[in-house]
């Protein structure tokens, strides 16, 4: 088990590396860039071009990125020319907003779907399950920034806040916009992963024990259930924290998704790069760690990562 | 009222005119018609028929455990140890399941759930009914892990560590946890190997003659039920067509179905020989025949065939459900062996 983690943790070098590059090219590829804007409308060419040097972004393209890469490596992630301080410092001065808006969103989308998509499908065919289809499906396919400016319009004359952060309230709109798509996604899968194993043998054996009808759904078949379900709840991790990104810019949630939405405009590709290296480094440890709960519900599965 | 009842207070199982239906969008089908079943205390009844004969359905009713929807259970009486199962509530059957009445399920692959180790699995069963805290009843799921055969510290391991065979025997250790008065048995060695199978068999033998306990096994093994039963019922098309004692059943047959069945029999002394299927198919049970179920693929069959049967008493024990022995000097073809 230990190794596997290990492992785990040193493949993804190779990704961040790949992603590095990927957004670094990206972002040089857009029109503009961050010193042009920063420097004084009469700047001369000497003049930006010694700025460029003082942010260090002077060279051919290949030789900053590198020069970016090799920083990287040896733990500094440089400064911001935007916001003229260190990325790292900004980024976790951000972080834990955007952790809270996730984190909410995830609550919300658990507390929605599991118990739905268990009663979904124990009233297999019935209205119940026809209506908690209808939802996910909404939830499913309504864009969450769309949803946002929905609830906006609905819940903010009746006194939630609409935008900003600091108080529990504040959470409220932006968690439900986030958590919907999700919500609708797990339901779904919740159901079908029950479905079938409602039908299979040894809960047959549970009731012929003389276990409680609840109990054989809550324990005997929640758990078989719950390895499709984390599955399907690691994959869509990654798209909340995407989310997060048009969620916090709708909300004005002071997180890194509006910070990385604000340095792609910016051309801070310096700050930019960062961000989503870190976003990136934040969903393979999410994903690992769901790979990790595998094991603790499936013991087969368990058996296979200590080979 | 049967004979095969000495007195009604020794019956551990009372059956009267069970009917199962599926209600399906193909159609209903008639599972088990008209089924009279009784069982005393400490005896072993064989239910044979070939498979769709609805033997397993007869055992799930007995439980209630016959899926509703589609399933549909009627019956004029149901009663374990003398209380109406139909009617029960869902607590008190819950305290029946297990206690009273287990089974032991057909595939021992499938019946156990790979998430929860076996001792918990054995364990779970004497916690509901025994009264005890759980770490108690986790030393007595190991006791009962030994009575059956395998090792006490392999409770803490999850069913597919264990082999077939051995899955099979934690599933009777389930069944046999709480000392239940009935065990029903569902082609308890089917998926074992002739090895392990006598082992199991034996086993079940074994535990049978501590406990006391009333067995139901269900089988198309005749062999088996050979060796362990008391009394036999001949299952087809959803209701019993000869039932005996062991004796009556295999050495006085008299149904032509179960003459059929002792005839495709493979024979020891002439491995060539070809087997002698009964000729035919079982009907189809969404579109059973009116009179005996068996009459398409009877050889002796006639007109009167067409009505419906009655059950007709042979001898004390044991009853057809043939009325070709209304012909006068009728017999099968099968010889009597005494």
């Amino acid at each position: 088990m230990f190794r596997y983690i290990i492992k785990r943790i040193l493949m993804m070098i190779p990704v961040l590396i790949a992603v590095s590059f990927v957004v670094y090219f990206l972002m040089d590829l857009a029109p503009g860039d961050i010193i042009s804007s920063m420097a004084p409308q009469d700047a001369t060419e000497a003049e930006l071009e010694m700025m460029r040097e003082q942010w260090g972004l002077n060279g051919p393209l290949i030789e900053r990125y590198f020069r970016y890469l090799g920083d990287l490596l040896t733990g500094d992630m440089g400064m911001s020319p935007s916001l003229r301080r260190p990325v790292a410092e900004v980024f976790i001065e951000r972080l834990p907003a955007t952790l809270q808006l996730a984190l909410a969103a995830t609550v919300v989308a658990l507390i929605i779907s599991v118990p739905l998509g268990i009663a979904a499908a124990t009233h297999h065919r019935s209205f119940l399950d026809g209506i908690s289809m209808v939802l996910a499906m909404i939830g499913v396919s309504m864009p969450a920034f769309w949803l946002g400016l929905l609830l906006i319009m609905w819940f903010s004359p009746l006194g939630l806040p609409s935008g900003g952060s600091g108080t529990p309230l504040h959470l409220v709109l932006p968690a439900l916009a986030l958590g919907a798509g999700q919500a609708g996604t797990l339901t779904r899968i919740t159901r079908s992963s029950m479905l079938d194993v409602i039908r299979q043998d040894y809960l047959r054996t549970a009731r012929a024990k003389g276990v409680s009808e609840k109990q054989v759904i809550r324990k005997h078949a929640l758990k078989n259930a719950l390895i499709p379900i984390i599955t399907v709840f690691g994959s869509t991790l990654g798209n909340l924290l995407g989310g997060a990104v048009a969620i916090e810019t709708v909300f004005s949630w002071p997180g890194i998704g509006r910070l990385t939405v604000n340095a792609v405009n910016q051309r801070d590709t310096t700050l930019a790069t960062g961000c989503i290296i870190m976003f990136t480094v934040l969903l393979t440890v999410t994903m690992l760690l769901v790979d990790i709960a595998y094991a603790y519900v499936d013991p087969r599965i368990k058996a296979q990562y200590s080979k | 009222m049967s004979e095969l009842t000495n007195t009604s207070s020794d019956l551990v199982l009372d059956i009267e005119n069970l009917a199962v239906r599926f209600e399906t969008d193909d159609g209903i089908v008639r599972a088990v018609n008209g089924l009279d079943l009784q069982i005393r205390k400490g005896r072993a009844l064989g239910l044979v028929g070939e498979t769709g004969a609805g033997k397993t359905t007869t055992a799930l009713s007995i439980l209630r455990l016959v899926p509703k929807p589609p399933g549909v259970v009627q019956c004029d009486k149901l009663e374990l140890n003398g209380r109406d199962i139909l009617t029960m509530q869902t607590k008190e059957l819950e305290k029946v399941r297990g206690k009273e009445v287990s089974m032991i399920f057909q595939d021992p692959m499938t019946a156990l759930n790979p998430v929860f180790t076996v001792g918990d699995q054995i364990a779970e069963s004497i916690h509901l009914h025994e009264n005890v805290s759980m770490t108690e009843a986790q030393k007595m799921a190991i006791d009962m892990l030994e009575l059956v055969g395998i090792p006490g510290e392999r409770a803490g391991d999850y069913p597919h560590q264990f082999s077939g065979g051995m899955k099979q025997r934690v599933v009777i250790a389930i069944a046999l946890a709480c000392h239940p008065q009935l065990l029903i048995a569902d082609e308890p060695t089917t998926a074992l190997d002739v090895t392990i199978q006598a082992q199991v068999l034996d086993l079940m033998k074994s535990l049978r003659q501590k406990y006391q306990t009333s067995l139901i096994m269900i089988t198309h093994d005749l062999g088996i039920v050979a060796e362990i039963c008391d009394e036999v019922a001949v299952m087809y098309a959803g209701n019993i067509v000869e039932m005996g004692t062991l004796e009556d059943v295999f050495n006085h047959t008299r149904h032509p179905y179960t003459e059929g069945l002792f005839n495709s029999l493979p024979n020891v002394n002439d491995r060539k020989a070809k087997l002698k299927p009964v000729p035919g198919l079982m009907p189809d049970p969404t579109d059973l025949p009116e009179g005996c179920p068996f009459y398409p693929r009877c050889q002796y069959a006639d007109e009167k065939c067409k009505l419906p049967q009655k059950k007709t008493y042979v001898s004390d024990t044991h009853f057809i459900r043939c009325c070709a022995y209304d012909r006068p000097g009728f017999h099968i073809e099968r010889e009597e062996k005494s």
